[in-house]
């Protein structure tokens, strides 16, 4: 149970505001994966962020999971004049994360790598939801229980990064088919 | 022409009167849907009640330790906190149903079992075997309980819907009791309801907001304790009692719910009174006797709901009350009331209790908070 993301430290917060820690010093990039679990909801770091600091995500939460894989869901909001583009994401929970998106391909839904990311317009929102553009786990290590709080990093096209906890939350739907051809089982250019 | 003049006047006034009366109700059902969530003491308790309930009773699965009753209540607050409010639950897959919330209350409580799961002392026992009871497994116990109350059913089946679903990976669903009352507007709020029976059920309730209210049912800390009884009603015997009869019984009259010695439902009862051969008017048996407390500190709050289940192929009713009372302390107040309708009442003849449970009601919580916290942490 200990290794499981079932970190309670955080409250379920209806919505997370996580300021960048991209630009500071100790974390300069989103290469590393957090390994503890971010400062509770709203973060009380006031480190200068170019992106980050304007991006927040509104009803966070990742669907449960024994282990391989899941995605992850939420509204991302861009509270600055300027678009940000998620490049990429990564969480402790696997060492493949991917931006995807689905797409009617033949009449059939299959979700796939989204290319160029998400874009999150000035003053805008994007909402990753199951049947849309989600953060897909390829392969999670560790199961994700319902209620867990499972942390999660997103790169800028600028370099910054937003953290943010998603909750653990059963649910039955989400399961649009993975693009055929694709290697799962090989690295993810996004990841 | 002056008397014309007031007549006309006077005319005007009602009329406006009637149409300034009917405005503000009609706003007030629109603005009044919403019972708050937060606060030190859980909703669903002190709240009107609403016009339909479930009971969900839970038993945790054997893998459900301290850490996962925690996440469950976190995630379960959440649900409530949403649904409440008219907000879809996180991940709701049916949003549309998420308003109107039509004054919808999500009430968590702890069964004794949930105690001895994190090794903690409960608050509350399972209660004492009552002579009168039949009790079934199907109805009885539970670890886990919501109560689930709204004026809308379909408000009430979706707010159960959500909660089930994120309980299901912690615990099995050990009963389910739906209940109603008078559709939400056909009585004035306050009012006694009656039950399948046709007796008023409530009478002698303590009201919100008052200090008899707060010492009946709050502990200093913002918990409480439920007990949630299903009393079957033998409708088919009952039947076969006249007035008179099922009157001198509950000791009370069925027209008005007034006590055998008065006129009115609130008139107090007489129990000193004697008949004309020098027997009590209100019998030593009679129901309101035997459920009399004197003691404001030792009443307890009836939320009751009643049920009605499908009839049977010989066209027997399936129907009685749920009986959920709300008491600071279930031994010092509930039980002692109970064991003397056990004893002697002769509304036993009627009436058979099938199911029990008792439970700790938590207090309640803020934005950050989630209830059960203060157990569970």
């Amino acid at each position: 149970m200990s290794s499981r993301f079932t970190l309670s430290a955080l409250a379920l917060a209806t919505v997370v505001v996580v300021a960048s820690c991209g630009s500071t010093e100790e974390t300069p990039t989103a290469a590393a994966p957090a390994t503890t679990a971010p400062a509770a909801a709203p973060a009380t770091s006031a480190a200068p962020a170019p992106a980050g600091a304007t991006l927040s995500i509104t009803d966070p939460w990742v669907k449960t999971a024994k282990e391989g894989m899941t995605a992850a869901f939420g509204t991302l909001v861009n509270n600055s004049a300027a678009d940000i583009t998620v490049v990429s994401g990564t969480s402790p929970l696997s060492p493949m994360i991917e931006l995807h998106e689905v797409v009617d391909q033949d009449g059939k839904m299959v979700m796939q790598p989204k290319q160029g990311g998400f874009v999150i317009p000035a003053g805008g929102s994007h909402e990753l939801k199951p049947g849309g553009d989600h953060i897909m786990i390829m392969d999670a290590k560790e199961p994700v229980d319902p209620g867990a709080e499972v942390p999660f990093t997103l790169t800028f096209a600028d370099g910054g990064t937003f953290e943010f906890t998603a909750i653990g939350k059963d649910f039955a739907g989400a399961k649009e088919d993975y693009q055929p051809g694709m290697d799962m089982g090989g690295e993810s250019d996004n990841g | 022409m002056a008397e014309l003049s007031r007549r006309g006047l006077l005319t005007g006034g009602v009329a406006a009167g009637v149409v300034a009366l009917a405005r503000p109700a009609a706003a007030q059902a629109a603005a009044e849907t919403v019972v708050p969530f937060h606060g030190p003491r859980q909703a669903g308790i002190a709240t009107e009640p609403q016009a339909h309930a479930v009971f969900v009773a839970f038993d945790l699965r054997e893998d459900t330790d301290k850490d996962a009753l925690a996440r469950m209540m976190r995630l379960l607050t959440d649900d409530a906190r949403r649904l409440t409010q008219g907000r879809p639950a996180l991940a709701d897959t049916e949003p549309e149903l998420a308003s109107p919330a039509a004054r919808l209350t999500v009430t968590f409580g702890f069964g004794p079992g949930l105690y001895a799961r994190i090794k903690a002392p409960s608050p509350v026992k399972v209660l004492p075997k009552f002579s009168v009871d039949k009790l079934d497994k199907k109805w009885t116990g539970g670890d886990l309980l919501v109560q689930i109350c709204a004026d809308d059913p379909l408000t009430v089946a979706h707010a159960l819907r959500m909660i089930v679903k994120d309980a299901r990976s912690f615990a099995t669903v050990r009963w389910t009791q739906r209940g109603f009352r008078r559709a939400a507007g056909t009585q004035s709020a306050g009012q006694t309801q009656r039950n399948v029976m046709g007796q008023m059920d409530g009478t002698g309730n303590p009201k919100p907001g008052t200090p008899e209210f707060d010492l009946a049912v709050w502990r200093p800390d913002g918990t409480t304790q439920l007990v949630v009884r299903r009393i079957k009603a033998e409708l088919e015997t009952w039947d076969a009692a006249d007035v008179v009869a099922k009157e001198f019984t509950i000791g009370r009259k069925l027209s008005t719910g007034a006590p055998l010695t008065g006129t009115k439902e609130t008139d107090a009862p007489d129990f000193a009174a004697k008949g004309a051969h020098g027997f009590p008017v209100i019998s030593e048996y009679a129901h309101i006797r035997r459920a009399h407390v004197g003691d404001p500190s030792l009443r307890i709050l009836r939320r009751v709901y009643n049920y009605d289940e499908g009839v049977t192929s010989q066209g027997h009713a399936d129907s009685g009350l749920i009986f959920a009372s709300y008491q600071a302390d279930i031994e010092r107040q509930f039980t002692p009331i109970q064991k003397q309708l056990a004893e002697a009442d002769l509304l036993n003849e009627w009436i058979t209790p099938i199911g029990s449970a008792v439970f700790a009601i938590p207090k309640g919580c803020d934005e950050k908070g989630w209830i059960g916290q203060e157990v569970l942490s």
